[in-house]
């Protein structure tokens, strides 16, 4: 029989989630003896390659991508996974969401002290994603099977998670990994 | 003028005895005097009752009748709860709006006018109604709406806009009101007449223990609403330790729909003094407090009066009708509009000059209340009956009403009926009767308790009004097939946000999330999953939250649930391909693309 896949995403996040998953250490040994890494930036692989058991994302949707990317995995994905303060919440980056668009992009692009931008415009280049009005918590764009909370999640709390949604056990996550301050 | 200006606020403090326990009295004294409770007026009153200027603030900031901005001269508090906008409050609103140039929350360039939405101010069976300061309008058209500024711009004297004078003691020159009461049914106890004083009579010809006991034989419950036993909350004050105790009296209805206490306070002050005293007598208190909603300012003066009535007939002061060691007097503490303030323990609080917000239990109470005395609140209605049970017998009371619920009920009826109105009738009757009486032809949905209590359907019209089956503090809100539920529960939520005190995160952010998850069902963007979301969060705002208020939030929601489910699942649709159709894609870019200068290629339309 086939090992299940799994696959993840970084969106509007810092990587850090993916770093907490790298974290599990030599159990990753394990976990590939268990799964299948799919479409995921820790292979590079860009394209779905079949039907995903698990997928993870971490970060919110702050533009086009993000939405896109992340309705692609909705659609591909048995189960979905929110890793992390941003994707949960939106975290850091939604820390725009009180300002109105335009004062961010005026203060990023053309009024902050140091900027230098003899064109005068806000980039819009065809490359670029744009932006959303603001940031958006995954479960707002699609539905979120489960929420792993952190900042980042802790190895412990994504391996023990990941464990049991793939063996299809009841999650046995005490206190001690959720608890984070 | 600064001079005089710190005199004159100094002269109020004086005249409250620079008692900071009396901080409700000074703003909202400085409040009607000046319009506004002003950044250096907090700093004065501070200085003067030995406060901190902190303290002062957190009361101005917290009751909706009081402002550290300027109000314009009159201001005209619109009243916006369900059974007024079924009657046309928005036509109101429209002709205040245009003749006065300005939006609801605005005040006119010169000062004058300043315009609000309040919740319910007591009026649904003769709404929409609005308060001009404190004068009562009702029956509003936008007819009279626009004649209202027209007046009040020539004339300058709200007095100037009663033309027509209300029934009863509503004409009574110190009332002179335009409010009915609409009493459609008088029953044996509380419309009965009994001579002032008479009770107390009997009263004092029995021990205070005996009393009690006359009260707990008659199984007389708490009429406010949660039904506690009012001869036990009596026994359990009497017995706390102190020889200092208080008697609250509750006339600080704000359910909306509840129009009762106004009714009772008009017509029978007399038997509500008269079980206070009682009261006073059968706990061994000193001191009694009415509690009067701030909406309810116009009945003060003739309360006043007859209070002062009652002093010089003996009946409160000193050796009460002769009884030597009895001295119990009352004194009125006005509330600023603030719904949380009916809740016994944030009544309290704001008896004592502090922000309305509830206390902890334990201690209840009866065990340490106003300013850490033993103190029993009971209601304007159980207060009423206490004096009759006393004059006529407690077998006689007990007989009365069904088997857990002795006694009658005022009910206050609104909404789609042809006779709405204040209603005595005997516990236990059934819903579909009362509906009968009351005219309501077409009742599709009634809500029974207010807000906080229970809206039902046709399938429980057989059930009865008592304790044990639909229990209620007295309202009713009759709604036709016209209503919709969702709706009618959204206003209540729309409500209890508002109304929130802010303690408690259960309650604060909780009633947010049920509200924002309704209107996204309204909409027809929900899923079956978020009837499940709705029912799991209001039995954890219920369970959690602080005080009633929480406790009962969710009520609107989680009872339309259970009652009108079809109207529910008529507006979701399951969610198969997992994209939340809340989500839109096109206006989250719409700014974006403009800021970017150009078009969305992955979301071409």
């Amino acid at each position: 029989m086939a090992k299940p896949k799994i696959a993840t995403a970084s969106l509007a996040g810092c990587f850090g989630c993916h770093m907490s998953l790298l974290d599990i250490d030599d159990r990753i040994l394990k976990l590939v003896e268990l799964v299948d890494f799919d479409k995921s930036p820790v292979d590079d692989i860009k394209k779905f390659t079949g039907r995903i058991t698990v997928g993870l994302i971490e970060g919110g949707c702050c533009n086009e991508e993000n939405v896109h990317n992340l309705q692609y995995f909705r659609e591909n994905c048995d189960i979905l996974v929110s890793l992390g303060e941003c994707a949960i919440m939106g975290g850091i980056p939604a820390m725009r969401n009180t300002i109105p668009l335009k004062e961010c992009l005026d203060e990023a692009y053309l009024n902050g002290p140091t900027v230098y931008n003899p064109s005068g415009k806000i980039p819009g280049d065809k490359d670029l994603p744009l932006i959303l009005d603001k940031v958006y918590p995954c479960h707002e764009v699609v539905k979120m099977d489960y929420h792993l909370p952190g900042c980042p999640p802790s190895a412990d709390l994504i391996w023990q998670a990941l464990v049991a949604l793939l063996e299809n056990k009841p999650m046995d996550l005490p206190y001690e990994v959720i608890k984070y301050d | 003028m600064a001079e005089n200006f710190e005199k004159a606020i100094r002269e109020i403090c004086e005249q409250n005895a620079n008692d900071h326990t009396r901080m409700m009295d000074i703003v909202r004294e400085v409040q009607q005097r000046f319009g506004q409770v002003s950044s250096e007026a907090m700093d004065v009153i501070a200085d003067a009752v030995n406060s901190h200027r902190v303290e002062v603030e957190s009361v101005v900031s917290f009751y909706s009748f009081l402002s550290e901005k300027q109000k314009g001269k009159f201001v005209i508090r619109l009243c916006n709860d369900v059974i007024d906008k079924m009657q046309g409050v928005d036509k109101v609103a429209q002709a205040f709006q245009e003749e006065l140039g300005i939006n609801f929350g605005e005040s006119t360039a010169d000062g004058k006018f300043t315009l609000e939405w309040t919740p319910c101010i007591g009026m649904c069976d003769q709404a929409p109604a609005a308060l001009v300061n404190d004068k009562m309008i009702t029956r509003l058209s936008s007819d009279s709406a626009r004649e209202i500024v027209k007046t009040l711009l020539e004339n300058e004297d709200e007095n100037r806009l009663t033309h027509m004078i209300g029934d009863g003691n509503n004409a009574n020159p110190l009332v002179n009101s335009m409010v009915n009461n609409n009493i459609r049914e008088e029953g044996p106890v509380i419309f009965a007449e009994l001579e002032a004083g008479k009770a107390i009579h009997k009263a004092l010809a029995m021990s205070a223990v005996e009393v009690i006991r006359d009260v707990k034989t008659a199984r007389l419950r708490g009429r406010g609403g949660a039904g506690f036993p009012t001869g036990m909350k009596w026994e359990f004050t009497r017995g706390a330790d102190g020889d200092e105790k208080v008697v609250i009296c509750n006339a600080d209805e704000g359910e909306p729909g509840t129009f009762k206490d106004r009714v009772v306070l008009t017509e029978k002050p007399d038997l509500m003094f008269e079980g206070m005293t009682i009261a006073g007598y059968a706990i061994g208190a000193q001191t009694g407090v009415v509690y009067l909603r701030g909406e309810y300012a116009y009945l003060r003066s003739y309360l006043e009066n007859i209070l002062a009535e009652r002093r010089n007939a003996n009946l409160l002061g000193n050796n009460i009708l002769g009884k030597e060691g009895f001295n119990f007097d009352i004194r009125i503490q006005m509330g600023a509009g603030a719904y949380i303030c009916g809740e016994e323990t944030a009544l309290i609080s704001s008896c004592e000059g502090l922000r309305g917000d509830p206390k902890n239990r334990p201690p209840f109470p009866a065990q340490k209340g106003y300013l850490t005395l033993p103190t029993s609140v009971n209601n304007v209605e159980t207060f009423c009956c206490v004096a009759q049970i006393v004059d006529k017998g407690a077998g006689w009371f007990a007989e009365m009403g069904s088997k857990g619920s002795s006694g009658t009920k005022l009910l206050s009826i609104s909404g789609d009926c042809i006779r709405p109105g204040v209603y005595e009738l005997p516990f236990g009757i059934v819903i579909s009767d009362m509906l009968e009486k009351a005219g309501a032809v077409d009742a599709y949905a009634v809500q029974i308790g207010g807000p906080s209590g229970q809206l039902i359907g046709k399938a429980d019209f057989n059930r009865t009004i008592c304790y044990d089956d639909v229990a209620t503090g007295g309202a009713v809100m009759i709604f036709n097939k016209d209503r919709n539920p969702l709706e009618i529960a959204h206003e209540f939520m729309e409500f209890f946000c508002e109304e929130s005190c802010g303690y408690c995160t259960p309650c604060r952010a909780g009633n947010e999330l049920i509200k924002e998850r309704l209107e996204v069902i309204m909409r027809g963007e929900g899923t079956p999953e978020d009837l499940t979301y709705l029912e799991q969060l209001g039995n954890t705002v219920a369970v959690s939250s602080r005080c009633g208020l929480g406790q009962t939030s969710p009520n609107p929601v989680l009872t339309s649930l259970k009652n009108f489910r079809g109207e529910y699942e008529k507006l979701v649709k399951e969610n198969k391909d997992g994209m939340q159709r809340t989500f839109d894609i096109h206006k989250a870019l719409a700014t974006g693309e403009e800021l970017q200068g150009r078009k969305s290629v992955i979301y071409a339309d």
